[in-house]
C-alpha cells in the first residue's frame, strides 16, 4: 500500500471533516426541527387536556361564567366539513379522472393539471372573500352553506391531484384487460380502474378532510360564527376554527382555556385523519406490488 | 340489421355511445370546472376591488397612508409586511428544511427514516391556527422578555437608515415583523423539509452511487452530483413555501401587532395582506370603497401568489419530464 503523501492526506483529512461537520450541522437542524414542533404540541396538550370536560362536548359555547362548551362548534364543524367534503371530492374525483383516463397530456389536460396545482396552494383567505363575493353577498348573508362552499373549492384540488396520482399507478394490463374484453370507456374506468384504486382515492379524501376541518380564513368571509346552536345551513354557523380564533383573542381566562381544548380537539381529529389515510395507501401500495 | 359483435369498433373507433358521451362530457366539465374557478377568483376580486383602482390609481400598490377615517388606502405597508415576513421566514426555514431534507434522505440511521419523515409529514398537517394560537401565548411572550432586548443590544451596531428602518432597535413588545416571520418559519418548516426530501430522493439512485464509486464524501455527492441534477426542483419547493408563507393567514394575524403603517423595524408592529384582509373584514359595508379596497388586496395577493406558485409548478414539473 502506498503511503499518502502529506499534502493528499491533508485534503483528505479536510474533506472528511468538511463531511462531518455538514453531516452534523443537517443533524442539529433536524434536532430543532423536531424539538420545536414537539414543544407546539407539547403546549397545546398541556394546556388543553385540563380544559377537557364532558361539557365541552353537550354544552354549547355562552358567556364567561356560565359553563359554556364547543358543543355548537363542533356539530358546525362537522356539519361544514362534510358538506364540503360531499361537494368537493366528487367533484376532484371526476378532475382526477378526467386528467388520468381521458385527457392525459392534452392541451387542456395540462392546462388543467396546472392550474389544479395553483389552486391547491392558493391562499385559502382568498377562496374565503371569493365565496363571500358570489355566495354570501348576493345571498344577503351568511351561511353555513356559504362555509361549506368554500371548504368545497379547497377540497376539490387536493382530492384531484391525489387522484389523478393514484389512477397512475394501476397497471395498464387492467384497461387493457377490460378493453379486451369488451368493455366501453366509462366500463373500463367505472368496473376496472376505479374499484382498483378505490383505497388510494379513499386515503385523499381523508387528506383532504383533515386539510379543510382546520381551515379558519375562509370561514371568517363565509358562515362567520355563531355563539348559539343553530344547523340551520342558510344561517351563519360555528365552527371549531372560528371558536378557537374569537376564544384565544379574548380577555377570559374561561375562554382562553376553551380555545387551547379546541384546538387540540382540531389536531387530534386531523392527525388521526391522516394516520388512517397513510394506512389506507399502504393497502393500495401493497396490493399494486402483490 | 344489426352489426355483429365481432365488428363493433372498439375504443378509439369514434361512435356515438351514450354511456361513453357522457362520461367524457362530464369529466371534461369537471376540469373546465377547475380553470373556472382560477378566473372567476381573478374577476371577481378585480372586478370587486375596481373602485379602488379607480379612486387611488397607482397610489393604490404605491401609497403608505393607511385611514379608514379619512378613506385614504395604499397597500403599501400590507404589501411590504407580506413580503418581509415571508421572506424572513424562508431565509430562516429554508436551511433548516434542507438539513432536515439530507438527513432524512442520507446520514439518518434507516430504520429511523420511516418514522421521521412520517412524523414530519404529520406535523406538516398541523392547521395554522394551531401555530398562530402558540406564537400568541407561548412565543410573543418570550420574544418580549428575552429574545427582542438580546437581539437589541447585540446588533446596535447596524447603522440605521434615519427617520426609516432601526434594524433591531425597538421597544420589545413581542408581537411584530419578526415574530410573525418565525412563525411563519417553524409552520412552513415540516412543509419544505417535506417537499425538499422529495425532491432529494428523486435523484437517480445509480448518479450517487457513482460519486460514491469515486471516493466522494456525502457532502461531496450532494453538492457536486445531486444538487445539480435536482437544482430545478430544489428552488420549486422553495418557491412554494414561499408561496405558502405569502397567503398564510390564522399563524400571521395573531402575532404581527396589526398595524397598518410602514415598519420602522424588524420588531415593529406591522400587517400582510392576509391579516388586513382577515381583520378589516368585519367593518367592511358591501357596496362601500373599504370593502372595494379589501378584494383590491386580494387580487394584488392573487396576482403575486399565482406568479410564486405558477414559477414553483414549472420547475417542479421540468425535472418531473426529464
Amino acid at each position: 500500500m502506498k503511503e499518502l503523501s502529506p499534502a493528499s492526506r491533508a485534503r483528505y483529512f479536510r474533506r472528511q471533516l468538511l463531511d462531518r461537520v455538514m453531516s452534523g450541522l443537517c443533524m442539529a437542524a433536524a434536532g430543532v426541527g423536531l424539538v420545536l414542533l414537539g414543544l407546539i404540541l407539547w403546549m397545546l396538550f398541556s394546556n388543553g387536556i385540563g380544559g377537557l370536560k364532558l361539557s365541552v362536548f353537550t354544552n354549547s359555547m355562552a358567556q364567561p361564567g356560565a359553563d359554556g362548551g364547543l358543543a355548537n362548534a363542533i356539530v358546525g364543524s362537522l356539519i361544514q366539513v362534510g358538506l364540503g367534503a360531499m361537494i368537493g371530492a366528487p367533484l376532484g374525483m371526476m378532475v382526477g379522472v378526467y386528467l388520468s383516463e381521458v385527457g392525459k397530456e392534452s392541451k387542456f389536460a395540462s392546462v388543467v393539471r396546472f392550474v389544479n396545482d395553483i389552486l391547491l396552494s392558493a391562499p385559502s383567505v382568498l377562496i374565503g372573500l371569493f365565496v363571500y363575493q358570489i355566495a354570501v353577498a348576493p345571498m344577503g348573508g351568511f351561511s353555513g352553506f356559504a362555509g361549506a362552499l368554500s371548504l368545497a373549492l379547497i377540497a376539490m384540488p387536493i382530492v384531484a391531484r391525489t387522484t389523478e396520482d393514484i389512477l397512475r399507478l394501476v397497471p395498464q394490463a387492467y384497461r387493457d384487460g377490460a378493453v379486451a374484453l369488451g368493455s366501453r370507456e366509462n366500463e373500463v374506468v367505472r368496473k376496472v380502474v376505479l374499484p382498483a384504486a378505490f383505497s388510494g382515492i379513499l386515503t385523499g379524501v381523508l387528506l383532504a378532510v383533515a386539510r379543510i376541518a382546520g381551515e379558519t380564513a375562509p370561514l371568517l368571509f363565509t358562515s362567520l360564527g355563531n355563539t348559539n346552536w343553530s344547523t340551520d345551513l342558510t344561517q351563519p354557523m360555528a365552527s371549531l376554527p372560528i371558536a378557537i380564533y374569537r376564544y384565544a383573542g379574548s380577555p377570559y381566562p374561561e375562554w382562553v382555556s376553551l380555545a387551547w381544548t379546541g384546538a387540540m380537539l382540531i389536531t387530534v381529529g386531523v392527525l388521526v385523519l391522516n394516520i388512517l389515510s397513510r394506512f389506507s395507501h399502504a393497502a393500495v401500495a401493497g396490493k399494486s406490488q402483490g | 340489421m344489426t352489426t355483429p359483435a365481432a365488428h363493433r369498433p372498439l375504443i378509439g373507433a369514434r361512435r356515438m355511445h351514450l354511456g361513453d358521451t357522457t362520461f367524457r362530457i362530464s369529466l371534461f366539465a369537471a376540469g373546465a370546472v377547475v380553470i373556472i374557478v382560477l378566473f372567476s377568483i381573478l374577476a371577481i376580486m378585480f372586478a370587486g376591488g375596481k373602485l379602488a383602482f379607480d379612486t387611488f390609481g397607482l397610489g393604490f400598490v404605491t401609497g403608505t397612508e393607511w385611514n379608514p377615517v379619512t378613506q385614504i388606502y395604499g397597500a403599501l405597508p400590507a404589501i411590504t409586511g407580506t413580503l418581509l415576513t415571508a421572506i424572513l421566514a424562508l431565509m430562516i426555514a429554508w436551511p433548516i428544511g434542507f438539513g432536515i431534507a439530507f438527513f432524512l434522505t442520507e446520514t439518518c440511521p434507516v430504520k429511523l427514516r420511516g418514522p421521521l419523515g412520517v412524523a414530519v409529514e404529520l406535523l406538516a398537517a398541523i392547521p395554522s391556527i394551531v401555530y398562530g394560537m402558540w406564537g400568541f401565548f407561548v412565543l410573543a411572550p418570550f420574544m418580549a422578555e428575552y429574545v427582542q432586548p438580546w437581539l437589541t443590544s447585540t446588533f446596535i451596531w447596524i447603522p440605521p437608515i434615519p427617520d426609516a428602518f432601526y434594524w433591531f432597535t425597538a421597544p420589545p413588545i413581542g408581537v411584530g415583523l419578526i415574530t410573525a416571520s418565525l412563525i411563519l418559519a417553524i409552520m412552513i418548516l415540516p412543509f419544505i423539509a417535506a417537499t425538499t426530501r422529495d425532491v432529494l430522493l428523486s435523484t437517480p439512485q445509480l448518479l450517487k452511487d457513482g460519486a460514491y464509486a469515486m471516493g466522494a464524501t456525502r457532502w461531496e455527492s450532494l453538492t457536486g452530483v445531486v444538487i445539480p441534477a435536482v437544482r430545478g426542483s430544489l428552488f420549486g419547493a422553495v418557491f412554494l413555501g414561499l408561496g405558502r408563507a405569502l397567503g398564510e393567514t390564522m399563524a400571521v394575524v395573531f402575532v404581527i401587532g396589526n398595524a397598518i403603517r410602514m415598519p420602522d423595524s424588524l420588531m415593529a408592529p406591522s400587517a400582510t395582506i392576509a391579516s388586513v384582509v382577515a381583520n378589516s373584514f368585519p367593518e367592511a359595508e358591501p357596496g362601500t370603497l373599504d370593502l372595494a379596497v379589501l378584494l383590491g388586496l386580494g387580487f394584488i395577493l392573487f396576482v403575486v401568489s399565482f406568479g410564486v406558485l405558477a414559477i414553483a409548478r414549472l420547475l417542479l414539473r421540468q425535472e418531473r419530464m426529464s
